[in-house]
């Protein structure tokens, strides 16, 4: 059983392939989609969890490649910076899975990128600019509402 | 009355002097009880780190040989614009000036606010230089009409920070009752009651700990940023009226200090620049008072914890702005805001904070080692703040 976090990134010739359909019917890989953007078209990126058998998942891999989608590792994207931080601790509660938590005895917050599914809340929250998105997210994402307020608007 | 500052001065000099800090005390006087913490202990220090909207800095710059004139001009460092109705050379720089022409909320909604007086303040602090921008009419002493330099603090002959109010004593806390995330100087709230944002530190919040502002007055040394700085004044909306629990904790925000220190002297860990989403740019500064234990009082008023201290809720979303519908909504009280979850309308509702618990401490800590090494004096108030409630045998 394999689990990872992928960012893909989809040239404009192939945005409108079912890929993802593909992936889950022809592969039978499990895909939990954490949030996209993608314009008919155009380019786009979409930040996935992936699950299945190793097997399953490497050919599943295999066929984005084929296909021109670009899959990469996501911790990298969203990064804490220590130094800028101080653990105020106003981002804790717009991050829906404790990647951002604060320990109430030593009152430092601490990032675990393992949790974090980018929905990217703490970028807007964090008004130190402690949290940051770096890669080829952020060009296609810091602009944009965060993923909760397109839930609510 | 127990001791005096001059006693308690000596003991500090001598390397005698028993320092607490306000989060340290509260269990020594459970165990040992007021009278004989009030003996054994000399200073207990309070610490706060915290966006201060209210904050800015003064500069004089230094002239060249063809001097200049910028009172009644324009002065722009890194394009945001400094006040320059004053002397020749002397500016002021608020925290929260946006630099001219900036898209504020047109660069994408909500505005990011990415860069701003706190920011050039920052940025000096750290030892970087500006781009200074100025402009005059010219005279005959001072004929110079433009000047264009990148400067730092050697191009200045003075920079203190006097931020007109800091240290609130008590504050709201902010929820949002509508259906629509709204974006405050309290930060982002999200509707129905989705988080709950507060901003203070609590039990070791400096004016909580002296309540009556007995001991801080006109003229307290205090630690500013790094620096050795100093209450100027009382600080703006300075209200002591406001009502109280019977421990003298106001039940709403209540006293303020206007403070000034020596900005050369500070340091970038202990001076921040920030940016509010859809609000603005203000700076977050490092505040610790130390309080004398003159008598036992003092050590009640200094013993405060969390769980004896509340705070309004307040919806921020037509409340705040409009002055429509109920308020305070409850009140809570600062133990309950750092479980991390409060309770709003039968609303289990997560809690955040912008005032740092875990830098306030550092604070407090780092202000106790200055005051046991000796290099940190108490400097009796010269004038009460209004309100000060002050028994003669304390002075
Ligand atoms: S909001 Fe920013 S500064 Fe505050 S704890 Fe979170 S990451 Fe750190
Ligand atoms: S991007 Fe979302 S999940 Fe990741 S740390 Fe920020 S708030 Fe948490």
């Amino acid at each position: 059983m394999k689990q990872m976090k992928k960012v893909l990134g989809f040239s404009e010739n192939i945005t409108e392939e079912p890929i993802i359909y593909h992936l889950i019917a022809d592969y039978g890989v499990r895909v939990n989609i954490l949030r996209a953007s993608i314009d008919p078209g155009k380019q786009g990126r979409m930040v996935v969890e992936i699950a299945g058998e190793d097997s399953q998942v490497s050919l599943g891999l295999n066929y984005l490649e084929r296909t021109g989608v670009q899959a990469e590792t996501l911790a990298e994207e969203i990064v804490h910076l220590t130094d800028r931080c101080t653990s105020c601790t106003s981002c804790v509660p717009h991050c829906p899975t404790r990647a951002l938590d604060v320990d109430r005895n030593t009152w430092q917050v601490s990032f675990d990128p393992e949790k974090c599914i980018v929905c990217l809340s703490c970028i807007d929250v964090c008004i130190y600019k402690a949290m940051t998105l770096t890669g080829t997210l952020s060009e296609y994402f810091t602009n944009r509402q965060t993923a909760a307020d397109d839930i609510s608007a | 009355m127990i001791k005096t500052i001059e006693e308690i001065n000596q003991k500090i000099q001598s390397g005698k002097a028993v320092v607490l800090t306000a989060e340290e005390i509260i269990d020594v006087v459970r165990k040992k009880g007021v009278a004989q913490t009030a003996k054994e202990v000399d200073v207990v220090t309070t610490g706060t780190f915290s966006p201060m909207c209210s904050s800015g800095a003064f500069f004089n710059i230094k002239q060249l040989t063809e001097k200049m004139k910028i009172g009644g001009g324009f002065a722009t460092l890194n394009g945001v614009a400094a006040y320059a109705g004053l002397a020749a050379a002397d500016i002021y720089l608020g925290a929260t000036a946006l630099p001219e022409g900036d898209p504020r909320n047109s660069n994408g909604r909500p505005g990011k606010f990415r860069y701003g007086g706190a920011h050039v303040i920052e940025d000096l602090v750290s030892g970087k230089k500006v781009a200074l921008k100025a402009g005059g009419h010219g005279t005959d002493c001072y004929p110079r009409r433009e000047r264009e330099q990148l400067i730092g603090f050697d191009d200045m002959n003075d920079a203190f920070l006097f931020n007109p109010r800091n240290c609130y004593q008590n504050y709201n806390v902010a929820v949002n009752l509508s259906d629509k995330p709204i974006y405050t100087y309290m930060g982002k709230l999200k509707p129905g009651i989705g988080n709950a944002n507060y901003c203070s530190a609590g039990q070791l919040s400096p004016l909580f700990n002296d309540p009556y502002y007995r001991t801080i007055g006109i003229g307290t040394r205090v630690f500013f940023c790094g620096a050795q700085g100093y209450v100027a004044w009382h600080g703006t909306q300075h209200n002591p009226s406001a009502k109280r629990q019977e421990n003298g904790i106001p039940e709403t925000p209540a006293g303020t200090v206007a403070l000034i220190g020596d900005l050369k002297q500070m340091t970038p860990q202990w001076l921040k620049a920030v940016s509010f989403t859809g609000y603005g740019v203000t700076l977050s500064v490092a505040v610790g008072v130390p309080i004398p234990i003159l008598d036992e009082q003092m050590v009640r008023y200094v013993s405060v914890s969390d769980e004896e201290i509340s705070a309004p809720v307040v919806d921020y979303s037509r409340f705040y702005p409009y002055g429509e519908g109920q308020s305070p909504l409850c009140s809570v009280t600062y133990a309950q805001l750092k479980s991390g979850q409060i309770t709003v309308k039968g609303k289990k509702v997560p809690t955040g904070s912008f005032s740092s618990y875990a830098r306030a401490r550092e604070v407090a800590g780092h202000l106790k080692d200055l005051i046991c090494k000796g290099e940190f004096l108490l400097a009796r108030a010269q004038a009460p703040l209004p309100g000060a409630v002050i028994e003669k045998e304390a002075v």
